[in-house]
């Protein structure tokens, strides 16, 4: 039972998972070492288990935002696996990449990404949503490791990631920052800002990537408040834009290159909203909603869960 | 040359604030700067001849400008977000909530020109709401010197150990209330008078004119005990409950709004001891008319004499 001094002492921050980390270094190393087939089937395997720790932790939690956990997960994995220069077992070093999921409460796949990396033990993601877990419904980086920063409200991640991206160069540290936004919060007005700052500063150590699911909470987006011509706007505003495929991994490989021009990187990765789950893909309705337990195995079933 | 010469009325803190945040920012290269266009009103031009690409100035995007300043803390900088106090406070609330306080990114948001420093400018330009939102959000500090040497001070100790912190950077011109050696300490409220009658809680433009009503109810043969609250969160609640203890009364002095400012973190803690003291919060009510800011202080009663007025009544009560 927690105790009142517990109670007012908060939730500690969770703590590395050594021999996590140790499981992703050698993933690490195997897509490192990989032809671009078989590394595009490796972070495509990865992400697949991904979706499945999805389900089943919004399962446990009876809450969550699947249909966007589900669209942003190959983008996730591939930066883990495949890009970040990062190291879980010490997840605040200096010169690190960083990472800013800014629609932040797609929380579910980050937590999972997170976990599976080793920033803290994947059992912890069972207790998400519980009372008193760290694992809140919107990431807290004062709880878990490997979160830069809050997120929940919409259109924050981008500013901090400028602020980031300006403060590395500003050290001569020779790192690179990611943020991932969804393309509904594109209709924040503070993400325009910040753009036009990261264009003026010329950050070319900062990507931004928009998950275009083209879904919001309530509506297509282009039935709310139209974001297109989205790459068109992102590349009028000083962006170097590169348009891909979301789900294919050597796509987003190829787009989480560094800039090329000097300029901010905008990646517009289409995705479909609910990826990998047919009866989730592209409806609005799944945008928050919890599956049954039936829809549970038929889900992990579809996203080749053993022995199912 | 120092440009901070005394004048009739006395020092606007942001020459202080300038001059130390050079000083600063030459002994410790981790120290940036961040504003929004407003390099004039935020008294950095001589930071950004200095310091060049260490100013970073966003324009006029508040929302932004905050969440910048939380990513270069982030990066491991220290940075210093100024920004009229507003625009700072009001436009970029929840990014001061979210990317500051509730993220613990150690900030320091610098509100220029508080209160109702830009007078006839109006009410979209005062700051009297910020002490009540800014004090709304747990884990940030809140600061209000009351002088050039306290904002000096402030500054030092921010610098040395960052946290999350507003810091009201006054414009109004006011004298001296401390001496040199008086030692700003976090959370810690300074008792600038003694007295067993009254107690005046003041802040930032109010301290010194709330020593001015101690000095005239001493001459009435009333003594008034003056506080200087220039760290507000972390809230000093030991010497405030002692002056609701070892007075008759509380007048709360401060160039804000009262509905959930100083006054009401005040009120509420004294009521929550059940002390009986009548507490009495000066302030403003409503939005300003036009007219300066001696005019407006004027107008909302936060002068001397309208606090020996309200204490006499408070003790007559």
């Amino acid at each position: 039972m927690l105790t009142q001094s517990d109670a007012r002492a908060g939730v500690s921050m969770l703590s590395t998972d050594l021999e996590q980390v140790a499981l992703w270094r050698q993933q690490r190393a195997a897509v490192a070492a990989a032809d671009e087939r078989e590394r595009a089937r490796l972070i495509h395997d990865a992400a697949q288990g991904v979706r499945r720790s999805v389900v089943r932790t919004i399962d446990a939690a009876r809450a969550g935002h699947i249909g966007g956990d589900l669209s942003v997960t190959d983008i996730l994995t591939t930066l883990y696996l495949g890009v970040l220069e990062i190291d879980p077992a010490d997840p605040t070093r200096r010169d690190r990449d960083r990472f800013i999921l800014s629609k932040g409460h797609c929380a579910a796949a980050l937590y999972s990404v997170l976990a599976h990396s080793g920033y803290f033990p994947t059992s912890e993601l069972a207790t998400f949503m519980a009372p008193m877990s760290a694992l809140n419904g919107h990431p807290n980086r004062t709880k878990v490791p490997g979160v830069e920063t809050n997120t929940g409200p919409l259109g924050h991640g981008l500013p901090v990631a400028v602020g980031e991206a300006l403060g590395l160069r500003l050290q001569g540290l020779d790192r690179r920052v990611y943020v991932v936004t969804g393309d509904g919060e594109m209709q924040e007005g503070s993400n325009w800002e910040a753009i036009m700052s990261a264009a003026h500063y010329r950050l070319g150590n900062l990507t931004l990537v928009v998950d275009r699911n083209r879904l919001q909470q309530g509506a297509r987006t282009e039935d709310t408040n139209a974001l297109d011509p989205l790459a068109e706007r992102l590349a009028a505003f000083g962006c170097e834009v590169r348009e891909i495929d979301g789900h294919d991994v050597t796509q987003l490989l190829g787009a989480f290159a560094p800039s090329t021009t000097g300029r901010p990187v905008a990646v517009v990765a289409n995705t479909i909203k609910g990826k990998g789950v047919s009866f989730m893909e592209d409806r609005v309705e799944w945008h928050h909603k919890v599956p049954t337990a039936e829809q549970v195995t038929a889900a992990l079933a579809e996203l080749g869960e053993q022995g199912s | 040359m120092r440009t901070d010469a005394p004048t009739a009325t006395g020092y606007d803190n942001r020459t202080a604030f300038a001059e130390e945040l050079a000083v600063l920012a030459r002994a410790d290269e981790r120290i940036v700067a961040v504003c929004n266009d407003s390099v004039g009103s935020s008294n950095l031009g001589a930071f950004r001849e200095e310091f060049g690409d260490r100013l970073i100035n966003v324009g006029i995007a508040e929302q932004n400008m905050v969440g910048v300043g939380a990513g270069l803390a982030a990066a491991g900088l220290i940075p210093f977000v100024c920004g009229a106090g507003p625009f700072l406070t009001g436009r970029a609330t929840e990014q001061v909530k979210a990317d500051v306080a509730y993220s613990q990114h150690p900030v320091i948001l610098c509100g220029m020109s508080p209160g109702m420093a830009y007078g006839e400018l109006g009410p979209t330009h005062h700051s009297v709401e910020d002490l009540s939102w800014m004090r709304a959000l747990p884990g940030l500090d809140i600061v209000v010197p009351a002088d050039r040497r306290q904002t000096r001070q402030a500054l030092r100790m921010l610098a040395a150990e960052p946290r999350p912190t507003y810091i009201r950077i006054g414009r109004h011109k006011v004298p001296d209330v401390t001496t040199e050696g008086e030692v700003l300490v976090r959370g810690r409220i300074d008792v600038a008078r003694g007295g067993d009658d009254v107690a005046i809680v003041a802040t930032g433009t109010l301290v010194s004119r709330a020593l001015e009503a101690a000095r005239r109810l001493s001459d009435d043969g009333v003594s008034a005990r003056v506080l200087n609250a220039a760290w507000i969160a972390p809230l000093d609640q030991a010497t405030i409950l002692d002056a609701a203890r070892g007075t008759r009364a509380v007048i709360v002095a401060e160039e804000a709004n009262i509905a959930g400012g100083l006054g009401a973190a005040v009120a509420q803690l004294v009521a929550r001891e059940g002390l009986g003291v009548r507490v009495v919060p000066l302030g403003l009510t409503e939005f300003a008319p036009t007219g300066s800011n001696d005019m407006l202080l004027e107008h909302f009663g936060l002068t001397s004499e309208n606090i020996v007025r309200v204490a006499n009544e408070a003790l007559r009560a």
